[in-house]
């Protein structure tokens, strides 16, 4: 499967694995439950947060994922934005933080913002197209993840 | 007021541009109507029952004659030749085409004007006291700061997609004109001890189908955090706003179900975090830079008594009611504040036509520095007109059909648009505040009730903030017949009160009668000089119970 990746378009090297059914070669994505209860020793682990798993809640155990991936059950539902945002700033969160479920080239510029670098956008969009969501504006006013200053101290 | 810099402007461009895009990929069916449906709901675009209605953003309130002369030239393009002042200060397009709202915002960009978040679960367009600047009651002048608060919640990316939307209002005056109680967040600047400016702030205030007055969460926020305390307001809302019920997700909920001390507590452990993660500090020279936009207009030095004015009051009787009523005392010596009213027997509470706009943007031009503003209770003003000018504005706005003499009384009203045009209404609203209007239409019984806020929705979200009227009038729907249930004592001011439900609804043509009945009681009851609203708080609903004797006396079946 392709991704969005650091602004481009990468084969994506995991596998999303819900604890059900063998477990699948290779690095994996799994819920927090999954991580807790299996064995997954001897490879890469991801974990899938839900919009009702809050980061706080994990924050001793962050150091153990090589990848964090944010649910979007719906795009309405925007709690992954503070998430990532708090991943970032809060808990010095540095590795892969990629967004998944209902992502859009709509939203992909909001959550670049927010500190995520990796996107899983929906199957049926074209995923070149929402390579131009980096594109939609090249001033913004706030300080976020992307930038440390807002930008009345830029100029 | 404020100019565009090269970054604004840039910013209104590209967001236009988008949007382009966007339709353009609605129309060729790439992006569902459900996906695009959030998307056009942040650029204030949404869909009624016989067409879309557009919302442009006045921020705060405040316009160019400039920027009316391209609303004109909207309405006429674009509209049916109108257009419609709402309760947030921001005017709506109710006829547009989808296909052609990229060119009405393309236009919109030219005045340095746009759409965005003007509706949408996203921090909304700022409203605030619409006498900023001009008050003899300001402390400090609002408008600095809301623009600055307008620029950092513009495309802010971490709160676009709220449990739902947000609402601002800011004031910085003594006397609240902003329902800053009755906002999401109400900001009130104050200064303290020392001088310095800070924000008393209220959170969780609202109307809708749970109406409820904003706490004061902090006395005291110092200006240089006010962007950051905000934000940790958002964050505790975005995270734990409740997602699982659209009618329990406004903040008022949070507050409410957290309890004040326990929501304020998380604010202020996430203001803290904010503080130890680097969070910038708004700075003097940025409030600076944008508090000389809102510097005082050109103004000369009068005498604060002005013979023709005077001697006009005394030769003209209309001249001196619509003065009494329409006309405000203003902070500089020889200056007054006009309220143009939009309430006028026979026209839809708002509504403006784009030839009115024309003629009230050349009488900015000649009388207000060019500028005017919109308010909350779906007016216009002129905030800045010399006292020697006043008999010759009120001639011209005569003409225009802006000086009913109606300003504070029954007459004006706030009204929604109700089931003639929103998806959302249970009940028509705007003809029956015309059958008000047309009865309630005797100047002198008008002036004799005095200080009378009216407010009508046609459904419980509110619109018409029916429950801050001194009496509400709300809409509800039953097997398909419309009722109006009426509530009284409701205040948007300092002394907030939602107002209370009397008893059950009248059928539309008892509505005009029950009005009639309780005014009677109100003009037995009052003391001398006392308001509707002050009777209301002395006495209880109880004595006006007795409207629904009269009522039933009337043969009208309950």
């Amino acid at each position: 499967m392709k991704i969005i990746k650091d602004k481009a378009i990468v084969e994506d090297s995991w596998t999303h694995y819900d604890g059900t059914g063998d477990i699948p070669a290779g690095d994996l994505i799994v819920p927090l439950a999954v991580w807790k209860e299996m064995d997954l020793s001897g490879r890469k682990v991801g974990l899938r947060l839900e919009p009702d798993d809050h980061p706080g809640d994990m924050v001793d155990d962050l150091d153990s994922f090589d990848l964090i991936a944010i649910n979007f059950p719906s795009f309405n539902d925007g709690r992954g934005y503070s998430y990532a945002k708090i991943l970032r700033d809060r808990f010095g969160y540095s590795k892969e933080i990629r967004a998944i479920g209902d992502v859009m080239r709509d939203q992909i510029f909001y959550m670049q913002r927010c500190g995520f670098n990796a996107y899983e956008v929906k199957a049926d969009r074209d995923i070149k197209d929402a390579l131009h969501a980096f594109d939609d504006f090249t001033v913004t006013y706030q300080t976020s993840a992307d930038e440390a200053v807002p930008l009345y101290r830029r100029k | 007021m404020y100019i565009y810099n090269q970054h604004d402007q840039q910013i209104v461009e590209q967001r236009a541009a988008q949007f382009r895009d966007q339709v353009k990929r609605r129309l060729s069916g790439e992006l569902k109507e459900d996906e695009f449906r959030m998307l056009r709901l942040q650029n204030g675009l949404y869909l009624q029952i016989h067409a879309y209605m557009l919302r442009v953003a006045v921020p705060y309130g405040l316009m160019s004659s400039r920027q009316l002369r391209m609303l004109s030239a909207i309405a006429t393009k674009y509209d049916r030749g109108y257009g419609h002042m709402t309760t947030r200060q921001n005017i709506q397009f109710n006829w547009p085409n989808l296909e052609d709202v990229p060119n009405i915002l393309d236009d919109l960009a030219t005045v340095q004007m746009h759409a965005i978040q003007t509706s949408g679960n996203c921090i909304r367009n700022i409203s605030a006291d619409q006498l900023a600047g001009v008050a003899r009651d300001e402390v400090v002048d609002p408008r600095p700061y809301a623009e600055i608060m307008r620029q950092w919640s513009t495309f802010h990316p971490e709160f676009a997609y709220l449990p739902r939307k947000f609402k601002f209002a800011f004031t910085g005056a003594k006397q609240d004109r902003a329902a800053i109680k009755f906002h999401d967040i109400g900001y009130r600047a104050v200064k303290n001890d020392t001088g310095d400016i800070g924000f008393e702030v209220y959170v969780g205030g609202g109307m809708g189908r749970t109406p409820m007055i904003g706490k004061v969460i902090n006395s005291f926020v110092p200006e240089a955090d006010l962007i950051t305390y905000t934000e940790a307001i958002m964050r505790v809302y975005n995270q734990f706003g409740r997602r699982d019920n659209k009618y329990k997700a406004r903040i008022k909920i949070l507050v409410h179900e957290l309890g004040v001390e326990e929501f304020t507590s998380r604010v202020d452990a996430e203001f803290a975090a904010l503080g130890r993660e680097g969070a910038v500090p708004l700075d003097r020279a940025e409030i600076e830079r944008v508090s000389a936009y809102f510097t005082d207009p050109d103004y000369a030095e009068l005498p604060d008594q002005c013979g023709a004015l005077e001697q006009n009051l005394l030769d003209n009787k209309d001249f001196s009611f619509w003065y009494k009523q329409n006309v405000l005392s203003h902070k500089k010596a020889g200056y007054a504040i006009v309220n143009l009213s939009l309430k006028k027997p026979g026209v839809p509470p708002g509504d403006i036509t784009d030839k009115q706009m024309l003629v009230v943007a050349d009488l900015a031009d000649q009388y207000s520095f060019g500028e005017l503003r919109s308010t909350h209770e779906q007016n216009l003003v002129f905030a800045d007109v010399r006292k020697e000018d006043l008999f010759d504005l009120w001639q011209s706005l005569r003409d225009t059909g802006f000086a009913e003499p109606n300003i504070g009384t029954m007459q004006d009203m706030i009204c929604c648009p109700g089931l003639d045009f929103c998806t959302l209404a249970n009940a028509r609203s705007i003809p029956i505040a015309e059958k008000i209007t047309r009865r309630f239409d005797d100047m002198d019984y008008l002036y004799d009730l005095g200080e009378l806020k009216l407010k009508m929705s046609g459904c419980i979200n509110a619109c018409g903030h029916h429950h801050v009227g001194h009496i509400g009038i709300l809409g509800v729907n039953k097997k398909g017949t419309e009722f109006y249930q009426i509530t009284l004592g409701g205040d948007a001011t300092d002394t907030a009160s939602i107002g209370k439900i009397m008893g059950r609804g009248f059928p539309e043509d008892e509505i005009i009668p029950a009005l009639e009945d309780i005014l009677k009681i109100y003009i037995d009851i009052r003391t001398p000089g006392e308001r509707f609203i002050d009777t209301y708080r002395r006495v209880g609903a109880e004595p006006f119970k007795a409207i629904y004797e009269e009522f039933s006396l009337r043969g009208a079946e309950l």
